[in-house]
């Protein structure tokens, strides 16, 4: 496997999240910050779901045979649970963190709520993405033959692809989560937990890489448009932005030039 | 250990030190103008701000055994503040630590004001809700996190790579003369008994150079502690690199010859030691403890036996706390009677990240807006990260502006957060074994990175809350070893199953 498959991959997978990051996140010390915490609590999330997973498996005493699968499937569904359990906390934790930060400094502009959503989300993708893909990455540089035993040779693009959605649809999550919990919106945080196990679902047909890929890229476009509008965007804001007429976002510019 | 200090007290040290400062710096007065409140304007014209970037952090130990003890006590990490703390005084508030890193309370600060002119304990009634205080403390707080998170990031980097790459510091090549006991036992054991033993025995090495170095500077045998100090930066830019230089180049098959070689680390080694030791750009300065100190982490990682890197890790984060915390060990002495003495708490071995952020000014003279203005905007100060440390910046700040109308304060605030070099070492010899040991899992390196930082964070936060020295290693190397040991057993093989049968979580 070549050079030009580490970095196409890698560049597929983290592409888009290192763009998110170098515009909208590099330039605030306090973004960063708030984006390393969020990866810290998926990391928690993920410690504490690999520990279920090992004491369900010592306790079935390591037997082979379908139980070894059923088990991988029900750790991945209790993974999610604790994945967006996390994201809840993570969420209560920023409302502490932000009413504190309010009264301590009431005219610095704190991050709004809209803001630490997309930056946690992006946090909780981007770490998911990494620890599921960097393996696969490091193994694409070795030597090898990438389907020798008559698996599908997309092996690394089909990786690639679907890191990247995992990403993506980890940061509408994030706003669409935060915004159900400010406007105490509980069915949000229903979708967004089936959602996320449905895509979850979907991976199990693994070697039918086409369904897969294309069901769970129609529903991170449609978690994408919801976050849209979840987050304040509008038809009007959309075709003001894209025919370069926004003046709010010009003035801006503007200014900070 | 982490502290916050104001760089007034440097700025007697520096003078001595490093010429880029502006020769015409005055005394700093910030407790007579405290106490005047009238002047106040002019005197802050005055107080030029110590240009950041020149202070000549001190030499690497020497070798081993020097290298040893100073990595347990450069756990520094400081703050400092001339103009916003001079500005408080001014405006009557004693709401910054005292130049020395221990923070007054505003009790105390009346007396000491009045006992002691030249501490530059900023006395004064406490004039301003203190929540303006935290206000500032938050508000630098961001940034500085920062500032420390880039180098300890670079440096671990810079390990991980290496680590990766060139096998010879993943080879077992013998052991230091510090960690006799081996670790090829039969039994487990035994074999945790030896890693114990010499633990021990390398933390009484550690403990008993820090008091050793706590002594000499009691008694101000600076002599000695410099040339020891030389000696041992001396031994790490020339000799590590040669040696790093060239396993390097046997990994990557390049051959160079020995002219070539010469000239390169000579260049290298005698840049490095006049920026350590002497005066230098700030990013240079910057960039080659971060090198100093992968060297060093690379140096330990492969010459200590596995286990017992682990048990030294944890118990040199015991010993951290200890040290700094206690109102008798070695540390804490150590800055304490750096305080008394208003000198810089051994500004050897310590990462020093000033950075220079003017604010508006108001009614000025053309003259002097024209060289204080130049050439820093807020904004831009706030957004270019590299814009601190320019040498440049001394020659602007000329003499005192004698006609300095008004009381508008020239905002010049000059905070700078510092590390002791062997916080970095310790914290890029725990995600460099994450990255050695381990079978190439890049999962458990990234998940001790992410512990680590936030571990920095954390520490940071209890700074800005608490305002004295910190132990900068416990809580990340706490957070490191939990995530080092629960990744590689128990997310390691979750994440390679998932993988094997490509599910996503």
């Amino acid at each position: 496997m070549t050079a030009a498959v580490f970095f196409g991959c890698a560049f597929i997978a983290f592409g888009p999240a290192l763009a998110l990051y170098i515009f909208t996140i590099a330039t605030e010390p306090l973004r960063v910050i708030f984006l390393i915490i969020g990866a810290f609590f998926w990391l928690v999330s993920l410690l504490f779901s690999s520990l279920f997973w090992f004491v369900a498996r010592t306790i079935t005493a390591n037997k082979d045979g379908p139980i070894q699968k059923y088990l991988l499937i029900l750790g991945v569904l209790v993974s999610v649970l604790i994945q967006e359990l996390f994201r809840f906390v993570y969420y209560k934790l920023l409302k502490k963190a932000s009413e504190g930060l309010k009264s301590i400094n009431p005219d610095e502009t704190t991050p709004s709520m809209r803001l630490l959503a997309y930056v946690s989300g992006l946090g909780f993708g981007i770490m998911s993405g990494v620890f599921a893909f960097v393996n696969t990455l490091s193994d694409s540089l070795g030597p090898g033959t990438v389907g020798i035993h008559g698996d599908s040779p997309q092996f690394f693009l089909n990786s690639a692809f679907m890191t990247l959605v995992i990403i993506l649809l980890h940061v509408f999550w994030g706003i669409i989560f935060f915004d159900g919990c400010e406007k105490k919106k509980w069915s949000a945080l229903l979708i967004v937990l089936l959602t996320h196990l449905l895509v979850s679902a979907l991976t199990f047909i693994s070697p039918h890489y086409g369904i897969n890929l294309v069901s769970t890229y129609m529903i991170m476009l449609l978690m994408g448009i919801w976050a849209f509008f979840v987050a304040g965007g509008s038809c009007r804001n959309l075709k003001l932005c894209l025919l370069c007429q926004d003046k709010d976002f010009l003035l801006f510019n503007q200014r900070s030039r | 250990m982490l502290t916050f200090m104001a760089s007034d007290s440097e700025e007697e040290v520096c003078d001595e030190r490093t010429s880029l400062m502006s020769a015409e710096s005055p005394p700093p007065r910030c407790c007579q103008e405290a106490r005047q409140g009238l002047e106040d304007g002019e005197n802050a014209a005055q107080w030029m701000p110590w240009p950041p970037g020149t202070r000549a952090s001190g030499p690497q130990p020497a070798g081993w055994s020097f290298h040893l003890e100073s990595t347990t006590q450069t756990a520094h990490v400081h703050f400092h503040d001339t103009r916003a703390r001079r500005r408080r005084a001014h405006r009557g508030r004693s709401l910054w630590p005292s130049p020395c890193g221990f923070p007054q309370r505003s009790q105390d600060s009346e007396e000491d004001f009045e006992d002691d002119a030249d501490h530059y304990v900023c006395g004064g009634v406490p004039g301003q809700p203190s929540g303006l205080e935290e206000e500032l403390t938050l508000k630098y707080g961001a940034k500085h996190v920062i500032m420390l998170f880039v180098p300890v990031t670079l440096c671990m980097i810079v390990v991980v790579a290496t680590i990766k790459s060139v096998r010879f510091y993943t080879e077992k090549n013998g052991q230091l003369i510090y960690t006799p006991f081996t670790e090829d036992t039969p039994s487990v054991g035994q074999r945790l008994l030896n890693s114990v033993l010499n633990t021990l025995i390398m933390i009484s090495v550690i403990v008993a150079m820090t008091i050793f170095l706590v002594v000499l500077y009691k008694y101000r045998c600076y002599k000695f502690i410099h040339g020891w100090l030389i000696m041992s930066s001396l031994m790490l830019l020339f000799l590590f690199t040669y040696i790093y230089l060239g396993e390097v180049l046997k990994t990557y098959n390049v051959a160079m010859d020995y002219p070539t070689l010469f000239l390169t680390v000579w260049n290298f080694g005698a840049v490095g030691m006049v920026c350590i030791h002497w005066k230098g750009p700030l990013v240079l300065q910057q960039a080659y403890l971060i090198m100093i100190s992968a060297l060093m982490a690379l140096v330990f990682i492969k010459y200590l036996p596995e286990w017992s890197a682990w048990v030294i890790l944890g118990a040199i984060s015991v010993y951290d706390l200890v040290a700094v915390l206690c109102p008798k060990g070695p540390l804490r002495m150590l800055v304490e009677t750096a305080q008394e003495r208003n000198e810089p708490i051994f500004p050897a071995l310590i990462y020093s990240s000033a950075m220079v952020w003017t604010v508006g000014m108001a009614k000025l003279d053309p003259s002097s807006q024209g060289a204080l203005q130049l050439p820093y905007d807020p904004e831009m100060e706030e957004d270019s990260y590299d814009s601190f440390g320019e040498p440049s910046y001394p020659e602007v700040f000329e003499p005192p502006l004698p006609g300095y109308p008004g009381d508008e304060l020239e905002e010049e605030e000059e905070r700078g957060v510092k590390l002791g070099l062997g916080d970095f070492i310790f914290y890029s010899v725990l995600v460099g074994k994450a990255a050695a040991t381990g079978s190439g899992d890049w999962n458990t390196t990234l998940a001790c990175f992410v512990a680590i930082l936030i571990g920095l964070c954390l520490t940071l936060l209890l700074l800005a809350v608490f305002k004295k020295a910190l132990p900068a290693l416990p809580i990340s190397i706490t957070f490191g070893l939990i995530f080092y040991f629960s990744t590689d057993n128990l997310v390691r093989p979750f994440m390679d199953t998932l993988a094997s049968h490509q599910l996503y979580i």
